[in-house]
């Protein structure tokens, strides 16, 4: 009884937080402040910086962020969307609850120079703040992200598109795939098919362990090893199917590019 | 053959398994200690920031002494604490650490309070900039703290549970501390400051 009331309440004071809209627009407006064109207009613009910069901006406007405050709601929101790219961590949120009459700038580790809290304070007293008084929320965000792009400009980061290197096993699995073909195909033709089988699966196990793929994808690397050796090289299309499937990074839709937060930024009223 | 190919399967497993969550705790433990750096990286910079935020009120407040002191006394404290990795291990050198900041935060808070009576101070741009540097390092602190009490969260699970914690135990891995409230009395009251301009 008493871990039934437990988990009613926890249910219960979850269930009062504002939820986190999924990321699929720079601009997210949750309350149909700006209209379609305006919004289209700041996506193009957003979007046309992250090809040339690579940093990502997000705009979101929602009715309220109650009982959190903007800070530790702003905070979620970029957990969830993780905007900005992995390791240069080059995203800004700018979040507007409308209701509370609050906005913050939320910024990414990586723009923490480029935009000091200092800065992001003057952004909201004196770019948006002024308008917002006035109604107009689509000036005091479409001058906001002006000069946070300008700010970023001056910032030295790597170029757009460039890849970081890094051996992380999605990278790696292609070539362990193929790799264990190989292998697998000359110990299948030495020990027979079980043995050979067993050889491999142990091998690509341990090197998807090394690799960092935690005990459970070793496992299961090794046993699906171990399965395509014990069959032949006739699963090999299919394998190259899923190889192909982990290699592609998906355009389209905006969605966040891995970047972290560390609570920089400033928040304000008007 | 049948023999060897036995024998092998246990090699292999024995490599899979990695011995009952060694790696965990490797892996945990590390974890733990980057969020703690990250606390106590953003706590010193809080304390970086007091000396320069006493200055400017002294020049518009001299006489609210008592706040100034307050606030220097409990930056003094902090600033005479050792704090390294070993903090994690020792619950009440954690408490002690946690009380010196705790106090600061409260000095600080009182600090800003006071500091809403002198319509030129908050009028000054020093001022203002630093409110604005150190509100953003106290949501710094916020973010730190709830990322190391949640990495702490994990650790002390994997040392706890079954069979991980015959591991901890053979090892000597104990549960860390971790934050707790500090002043729940406080907490309890509605607080009555606020960094916003009231218009």
């Amino acid at each position: 009884m008493l871990l039934f009331i437990l988990i009613t309440v926890a249910f219960s004071a979850q269930a009062e937080l504002v939820a986190i809209p999924p990321l699929t627009n720079q601009i997210t407006d949750l309350t149909q402040t700006l209209t379609a064109e305006q919004s289209a207009q700041l996506s193009e613009k957003l979007a046309a910086f992250e090809g040339q910069k690579g940093s990502q901006i997000a705009v979101l406007i929602v009715p309220s962020t109650q009982p959190e405050d903007i800070a530790q709601y702003s905070i979620r929101v970029v957990e969830a969307w993780k905007i900005g790219r992995e390791k240069q961590d080059d995203g800004v949120l700018i979040l507007v609850a409308k209701n509370d009459k609050k906005m913050r700038i939320e910024v990414g580790y990586g723009l923490e120079g480029a935009i000091p809290d200092l800065i992001a304070k003057q952004i909201i007293s004196e770019v948006m703040s002024p308008s917002f008084k006035q109604g107009d929320f689509y000036g005091g965000i479409n001058n906001a992200i002006d000069t946070i792009l300008k700010l970023i400009d001056g910032e030295q980061l790597s170029a757009p598109l460039e890849q970081n290197a890094s051996t992380n096993l999605e990278n790696m699995l292609p070539l362990l795939l193929i790799g264990g073909l190989v292998f697998g195909g000359i110990l299948r033709s030495i020990f027979g098919e079980f043995l050979g089988g067993t050889f491999t699966g142990g091998a690509i196990g341990f090197l998807a362990w090394i690799l960092g793929g935690g005990i459970l994808m070793a496992i299961v690397f090794g046993v699906i090893a171990f399965l395509v050796t014990l069959a032949g090289i006739g699963g090999i299309g299919q394998l190259g199917g899923l190889g192909a499937g982990f290699g592609g990074r998906g355009s389209g839709p905006f969605s966040g590019g891995g970047g972290g937060f560390g609570g920089g930024g400033a928040s304000g009223g008007w | 053959m049948q023999k060897f190919t036995l024998k092998l399967m246990v090699v292999l497993l024995l490599l899979n398994l990695s011995g009952c969550g060694y790696n965990t705790f490797q892996a945990l433990d590390e974890e733990s200690k980057a969020s703690w750096s990250e606390v106590l990286n953003q706590y010193q910079r809080r304390a970086d920031l007091v000396p320069n935020l006493v200055n400017v009120v002294k020049g518009y407040a001299l006489h609210e002494k008592e706040v100034l002191t307050q606030v220097a006394d409990a930056r003094s404290r902090v600033g005479s604490i050792q704090v390294t990795a070993e903090v994690l291990n020792d619950p009440e050198a954690f408490a002690k650490f946690q009380a010196a900041q705790g106090q600061l935060t409260s000095a600080l808070s009182r600090l800003l309070a006071v500091s809403e009576n002198y319509p030129n101070l908050k009028a000054d741009q020093g001022f203002r900039d630093l409110q604005a540097q150190l509100e953003g390092t106290e949501n710094r602190i916020t973010v730190a703290r709830n990322r190391y009490i949640a990495t702490i969260k994990d650790y002390n699970i994997a040392v706890r549970s079954f069979p991980n914690n015959l591991t901890a135990m053979a090892l000597g891995y104990k549960a860390k501390p971790t934050f707790t409230v500090e002043n729940e009395k406080a907490i309890s009251v509605a607080p009555t400051v606020s960094f916003e301009d009231k218009k």
